[in-house]
């Protein structure tokens, strides 16, 4: 088993296929949209394939240490320039292929118009940790 | 095995411990582990006095533990000290221990896990699972809690006022997985209210009450928010909104005005109306400014703007706002909900949507995005 993070971006990623902001979509679609992404994220823990998911607002901060006994600096909030992430999800699949596969499927979303977004998620596999026995 | 008469015991029995002078930290284990005897063999002998049991038990057990060359002294003292078997003492312990779980020296999210633990008798596995932290995250936390209060005596009555707030965070979590913390929250106001005479007391329990008998139709089965005004009426739970209310009316009458009461009868009001457009928003105006006199914060001052838009217009809502700062949490999505009503449904829209990224949790988030798609897509469709 190896374990693979889904990230989704609110910024940074290349443009979505069917690219329409959210609130110009209608209630039903965005019902439909959050339908999708609990059905699927309900689907893995059934298979055992779910680790965790979150979703993260969009306002972050970089911070960095400035010196002994100064305050961090930081550059404020709202940077525009950021790539930032809106969310993630772990899952735990057998081959790097079914990550691909589950990738593919959470990017098919519904969007505007019922369309699949083919909005782009980027997929990380974790670094494992030294194994006791070598085969 | 009755989990609940152990819980309700839990708290008095380390309060007798404590007052006898065993330290915090030291009675809280032995208690606990009397706990585990008593589920281990009350099933094949259950004792006729089961508090006198546990407290028996657990005296024992802090002895045990207790027991070493160098603290052989002190535990002979404690022998000494130790009353004679009898009825339980008159004194009630367990209000010591709120005051001890509230005292001022811990962290807000410290004293929440130490009540919950300590007067709510609750597992660290339970308090770890509601809060969603590793089970290891919350022993550490409530071990600092407890040293942090170690050697604290049992001598000074505590604040009332920052018992409740511990109550009212405990309250406002309610995750409802093995512990529902809401119900949890209302159960341990309930035992404070029945120990403790105080108009505040009485207050924020008729709070929780008639928040929690709406808590059922806040959300629709999909998960998303339902506002007050679209919530299903006849799914309230009266029961609990008639003992909130009389709870409440006995607490105005005695005349000793405090902000949980003020939000006690806010929350009244909008139980009491029959449908949302006959809410009697003039008097919850007049609610929001005792509230705002009693705390001058700048929330209260957000939802009286809200609760102005209501009952004189939206133009002397958004007047109202115009006043507050609008860095304030929620200020930009209850400016979209006053243009909307004033029939500015471009601004309401885009402020909707600027809402929604700023909103706090994921269920608000959505929602707030669904009411600008609302208003986008009425705009597009003729």
């Amino acid at each position: 088993m190896a374990k693979y993070l889904l990230l989704k971006h609110y910024r940074g990623a290349p443009a979505a296929v069917n690219d329409v902001p959210m609130d110009r979509w209608t209630p039903e679609e965005i019902s439909a949209h959050i339908q999708y992404m609990n059905d699927f994220a309900a689907r893995l823990e059934k298979t055992g394939e779910f680790v965790d998911g979150q979703a993260l607002a969009p306002e972050g901060t970089f911070v960095r240490y400035d010196g002994e006994g100064r305050p961090p600096v930081t550059d404020g909030p709202f940077a525009e320039t950021k790539d930032l992430i809106a969310g993630w999800m772990v899952i735990d699949v057998d081959s790097y292929e079914r990550a691909l596969e589950l990738a593919g499927e959470l990017s098919a979303a519904p969007g505007a118009g019922g369309k699949p977004i083919h909005e782009w998620l980027e997929l990380r596999p974790f670094l494992g940790a030294h194994p006791t026995i070598t085969e | 095995m009755d989990e609940t008469l152990l819980r309700g015991l839990t708290p008095s029995v380390l309060g007798i411990l404590v007052r006898r002078g065993a330290d915090f930290a030291a009675a809280e284990d032995a208690v606990q582990e009397a706990l585990v005897e008593a589920v281990r063999t009350w099933p094949a002998e259950p004792p006729r006095d089961a508090k006198g049991w546990l407290v028996t038990v657990a005296w024992r057990r802090f002895l045990d533990a207790t027991r070493s060359d160098t603290a052989r002294r002190r535990r002979e003292d404690l022998l000494d000290e130790e009353p004679p078997p009898g009825p339980a003492p008159a004194v009630d312990d367990t209000l010591q221990l709120y005051f001890l779980c509230a005292h001022p020296s811990l962290t807000p999210s410290s004293a929440v896990a130490l009540t919950l633990r300590a007067v709510g008798g609750l597992t660290t596995r339970q308090i770890a699972q509601a809060y969603l932290v590793p089970e290891a995250t919350m022993a550490q936390r409530i071990s600092r809690a407890k040293r942090t209060v170690s050697g604290v005596r049992f001598d000074r009555p505590g604040d009332v006022a920052t018992v409740l707030r511990v109550l009212y965070l405990v309250f406002n979590e309610g995750y409802s997985g093995d512990v529902d913390l809401a119900a949890e929250a209302i159960r341990l106001t309930r035992q404070l209210a029945a120990r403790v005479d105080h108009p505040e007391v009485s207050g924020l329990l008729a709070l929780m009450l008639i928040h929690h008998a709406r808590r059922a139709t806040r959300t629709a089965p999909d998960g998303s928010l339902v506002p007050l005004a679209e919530q299903d009426r006849g799914r309230w739970d009266t029961g609990a909104i008639a003992e909130g209310v009389r709870i409440l009316q006995a607490a105005l009458a005695r005349d000793r005005l405090g902000e949980f009461q003020a939000q006690a009868a806010i929350a009244a009001l909008h139980a009491d109306a029959p449908t949302a457009g006959q809410t009697d928003w003039v008097q919850i105006v007049e609610w929001y400014d005792e509230l705002a006199l009693l705390t001058d914060s700048p929330v209260v001052r957000l939802n009286r703007a809200v609760a102005v838009g209501e009952a004189d217009g939206p133009r002397a809502g958004l007047a109202a706002l115009a006043a507050l700062d609008d860095t304030l949490p929620r200020h930009t999505a209850v400016a979209a909900y006053l243009h909307e009503r004033d029939g500015d449904v471009v601004t309401a829209a885009r402020l909707y949507a600027e809402a929604a990224r700023k909103a706090p949790n994921l269920a608000e988030r959505d929602h707030l995005t669904r009411q600008a798609a609302r208003l986008n897509s009425a705009r597009r469709s003729p």
